[in-house]
């Protein structure tokens, strides 16, 4: 079993994975619940200003896509922060840390854009024993319309501007949660970065509609007839999340700025996933609330196996090791050939590799006598679409042509390294005539 | 009454009344919604899909399933029906196991075809429920067809030729229209007197009457049906029954499978039924299968299915075989019975091992005998009632003999013996009469 213990900022907790501010740390007995179950870490769910808190809607808050047998692939939902009296998550944050000191406890905060919100704030968590802070600055919906949530975390300069007074007024550890709601994920973890933030985490939810009400006409969840855009999160914005991750850990301005990765976390492959491009642990919140808390365990085993399979001793072994494998389209070698190639004892003939080829690829699938399949080499371009349409893994595979074979496809011998910047078709080239 | 599993000889109520209903409910309970869209979900809607190609009928199989995937079943019964109007008893009757499911890419991946039967049943299921006919008549043509036999080739032939426009008589011997489907059927595969119910769903198309009771050769003869109609479609079936060649075979007790299983299914009260304490079935089809299945269900303490070949040349499928044993049916291969013994009636059957030769079958000289108070012909039917003038060829008719003439199903050359063939044959019977009618097709 290996040693899962991690170090992220200076805050401790026996394993990389933390669950993410939302409802299943929105209260003492989930929190608690999860420390039972293994989870390493929470952020407690967004507190708000003192006074009167937010309220929530009574109707449906939450909506769905599912893939096949209705697993639940991507959750959307119109929730607030929490909508409990600050004192109450303040005492319940207390009790739980007494009780869990090795676990790390963050509490995520969202105050109006004023010095003096933050400064109150800021000091009235002083003594809960909390490990650090994390800015909501991506709440896409509600607290977005009063100025909050992505409301700043949209413009650079607020984030950077809140972040710098959140050090001054504050000695925790202070992680700025970033929206992906932007064009440009970069321009947002710079200003963290400048403002003194030590980590930022991302991604928060989407906006989005998860689905429209065919005979009422109105988008889902549906309150009285209205809807409004939810913030995506699960399994299906994954891939969005681990690029913004990939883009913070290799932009040279950024580089080495902490990151806590977020976003579809489900398995402990995703965990290694966001890992290996750079965050240094991952938050979890869908998956717990599709499966409850029990899946760390999972996670936890499945991380453990693969570190000892590749003989890491800690994670930081694993942190930000594909990171210089991510590039730009630009230097990918175009010398690098491969071709299709169909298991035809694995095949179970269902001929979608087939049709999709020959619909909407290149044509590069012949179908033969008895339902046979197989490959054109002197079609295929290597899309990888059959790969990815076929139902049983591995059966298709992509097989690496030799330097010095000829592509029966071009006719040209494949060469040694050679990307589009020094490419013949480049108008900008600088290949040597 | 007082009669139980032991009470010799052949007796009704042998069973506590309250256990018929249990026994012959309906075999495959229906799937509900939700057990739909998890079967549904499994489909690949695999490329010029295999199981499409299997089914006799041609079913685009992959699009009425993803048509229930995205919650459309009326749009999924639509495409059944429009290749197969009896896709309704088909999703009951189909040997799935040996046509589409067999043919499933998920039965080579992992042993468990999509269950292509059961969702087609609840497609048809859902449309039927709602009293619905998705089909109507073209303009009238004029042409008047008559269909001999309202089993489902001629329910096919018929109902395809008033979608045409023509006008369709059916002539049917029996009290019942539907053939083998209200006759044939294993009571519990049709449950809720589904065969009656889907015909009067076909019917709804249109310019069909059907005259019940009215027999080819004896209330009225081929050659005045040629006269007069334009074109005359036989779909009569196998009446005859093939007999055993073994003495004894007229002993009381000694009966035809295919008469048992007639009158059970048309029986109002299963427990008036009689059946024997011993009964040996001879045969090695679904119409043995039925008949032994269905002793058991009513009671018979033993009920033995004999079978002349080995296993795998018996015609009911391996799904089919389990189904009896798993009843409580015993099935001895390899043995051809000799005579039926008894005094007054049969007691019991005297069978030889045989052995497969390549000069053919042989009786060896080892031989058992099985007790048996009841014994179920099954080995097979026979044309019988050919009108005059058409020359049979393998004991079958030609599918069009003669100009405006048309045969299909059982009674007809080619394909299984099976309900969904009929109906393909029907089919396109009618798509031939219609071209022959018009001179064109469309
Ligand atoms: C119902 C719900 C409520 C959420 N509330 C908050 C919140 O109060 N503060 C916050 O920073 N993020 C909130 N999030 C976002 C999650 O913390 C997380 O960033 C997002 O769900 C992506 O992770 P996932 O794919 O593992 O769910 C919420 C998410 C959900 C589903
Ligand atoms: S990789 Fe693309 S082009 Fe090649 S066979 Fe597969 S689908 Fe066709």
């Amino acid at each position: 079993m290996a040693n899962l213990a991690s170090n992220f900022i200076g805050i401790k907790s026996p394993n990389p994975f933390w669950l993410a501010s939302a409802p299943p740390t929105d209260k003492e007995v989930n929190v608690r619940r999860a420390f039972e179950a293994g989870w390493g870490g929470v952020v407690w769910k967004t507190l708000g200003s003192e006074g009167p808190p937010v309220v929530n809607v009574n109707g449906p808050r939450y909506g769905a896509i599912w893939g096949a047998d209705r697993r639940l692939l991507g959750l959307n939902n119109i929730e607030l922060i929490t909508d409990r009296p600050l004192e109450v998550n303040l005492r319940e944050i207390k009790s739980v840390k007494r009780d869990y000191p090795d676990r790390a406890l963050i509490i995520s905060l969202m105050v109006p854009c004023d010095e003096d919100s933050w400064k109150d704030i800021l000091s009235r968590i002083e003594d809960t024993g909390a490990d650090g802070v994390e800015l909501n600055f991506g709440c896409p919906h509600g607290m977005a319309e009063r100025g909050m949530g992505s409301a700043v975390g949209q413009v650079p300069e607020y984030i950077e501007m809140v972040t710098r007074w959140v050090k001054k007024h504050s000695r925790m550890p202070c992680i700025v949660k970033l929206t992906p709601n932007i064009t440009d994920v970069r321009k947002p973890a710079e200003a963290a970065k400048r403002g003194g933030a030590d980590a930022v985490s991302l991604i928060n939810t989407i906006n989005s509609i998860t689905s429209v009400d065919l005979d009422d006409f109105a988008p889902e969840p549906t309150i009285d007839g209205k809807g409004t855009h939810g913030g995506y999160c699960g399994p299906a914005v994954k891939p969005i999340a681990l690029n913004m991750v990939a883009e913070i850990a290799r932009n040279p301005v950024t580089a080495g700025l902490p990151i806590s990765g977020i976003g579809g976390v489900t398995t402990w492959r995703d965990a290694a996933e966001f890992m290996a491009l750079g965050a240094g642990n991952v938050q979890v919140c869908t998956a717990a609330m599709t499966y409850g808390f029990k899946v760390v365990q999972e996670m936890i085993s499945g991380l453990s196996d693969y570190m000892d399979r590749k003989g890491f001793t800690s994670t930081a072994d694993l942190v930000g090791r594909a990171v210089p494998n991510v590039t730009d389209w630009q230097f990918l070698n175009l010398n690098y050939v491969t071709k299709a190639h169909i298991d035809q004892d694995a095949c179970i003939k269902c001929g979608r590799c087939y049709i999709a080829c020959e619909d909407t690829s290149h044509q590069a699938i012949e179908m033969g006598p008895g339902r046979t399949f197989t490959v054109k080499d002197e079609e295929c371009v290597a899309c990888n679409l059959c790969v990815n349409v076929c139902p049983v893994e591995n059966c298709i595979t992509m097989v690496e042509m030799p330097k010095g074979k000829v592509d029966p496809r071009t006719g040209v011998p494949v060469g040694d390294y050679a990307n589009w910047t020094m490419h013949p078709n480049n108008p900008s080239s600088q290949a040597a005539e | 009454m007082s009669n139980s599993q032991l009470t010799p000889g052949i007796v009704p109520a042998r069973l506590p009344a309250a256990t018929y209903a249990d026994n012959f409910a309906d075999h495959e309970p229906p799937f509900d919604v939700h057990e739909a869209r998890v079967a549904a979900d499994r489909c690949y809607f695999c490329h010029d899909a295999p199981c499409m190609t299997a089914c006799p009928t041609s079913i685009d199989i992959p699009l009425f399933i993803r048509q229930i995937a995205t919650g459309t079943p009326d749009a999924a019964a639509k495409t059944i029906l429009s290749q197969n109007i009896l896709g309704g008893m088909c999703a009951r009757v189909c040997p799935t196991e040996t046509l589409c499911e067999e043919a499933c890419v998920r039965e080579t991946a992992e042993g468990k075809p999509v269950e292509i039967g059961r969702l087609q049943r609840y497609a048809t299921d859902v449309l039927m429920a709602k009293g619905v006919h998705p089909f109507t008549r073209a303009a009238a043509t004029g042409k008047r067809v008559a269909v001999v036999g309202a089993g489902p080739s001629g329910l096919a032939c018929a109902h395809r030729l008033a979608m045409k426009g023509h006008d369709v008589t059916v002539l049917e011997r029996r009290p019942k229209p539907g053939g083998l489907n209200e006759y044939g059927i294993a009571t519990y595969k049709a449950t809720d007197d589904f065969a009656q119910r889907e015909v009067e769903w076909l019917l709804k198309i249109g310019g069909i009457t059907v005259k019940n009771g009215v027999t080819l050769g004896k209330d009225v003869v081929l050659a005045d049906l040629m006269a007069d109609y334009d074109a005359v479609f036989l779909g009569i079936g196998l009446a005859g029954v093939n007999a055993l060649r073994a003495a004894g075979e007229d002993l009381p007790g000694v009966q035809n499978a295919v008469d048992f299983i007639a009158d059970l299914r048309q029986a109002e009260d299963r427990a008036a039924v009689p059946v024997g304490r011993d009964v040996v079935v001879i045969g090695g089809g679904m119409t043995a299968v039925d008949a032994a299945v269905q002793s058991k269900l009513l009671g018979a303490e033993n009920v033995t299915i004999v079978y002349r070949r080995g296993r795998d040349k018996m015609s009911a499928s391996g799904y089919e075989q389990e189904h009896a044993t798993q009843t409580g049916v015993r099935i001895i291969y390899g043995a051809a019975p000799v005579r039926v013994t008894g005094t007054g009636k049969a007691e019991a059957v005297e069978f030889a091992y045989t052995e497969d030769t390549p000069e053919g079958l042989k009786l060896k000289s080892e031989t058992f005998t099985l007790k048996a108070d009841q014994v179920f012909k099954a080995i097979g039917q026979t044309l019988a009632g050919v009108p005059d003038g058409i020359t049979i060829a393998a004991g079958k008719l030609p599918r069009n003999p003669a100009p405006k003439l048309w045969c299909g199903g059982d009674c007809a050359l080619g394909g299984e013996d099976l309900t969904v063939t009929a109906v393909a044959e029907g089919r396109d019977a009618a798509e031939e009469i219609h071209v022959a009618l018009m001179g064109t097709a469309g």
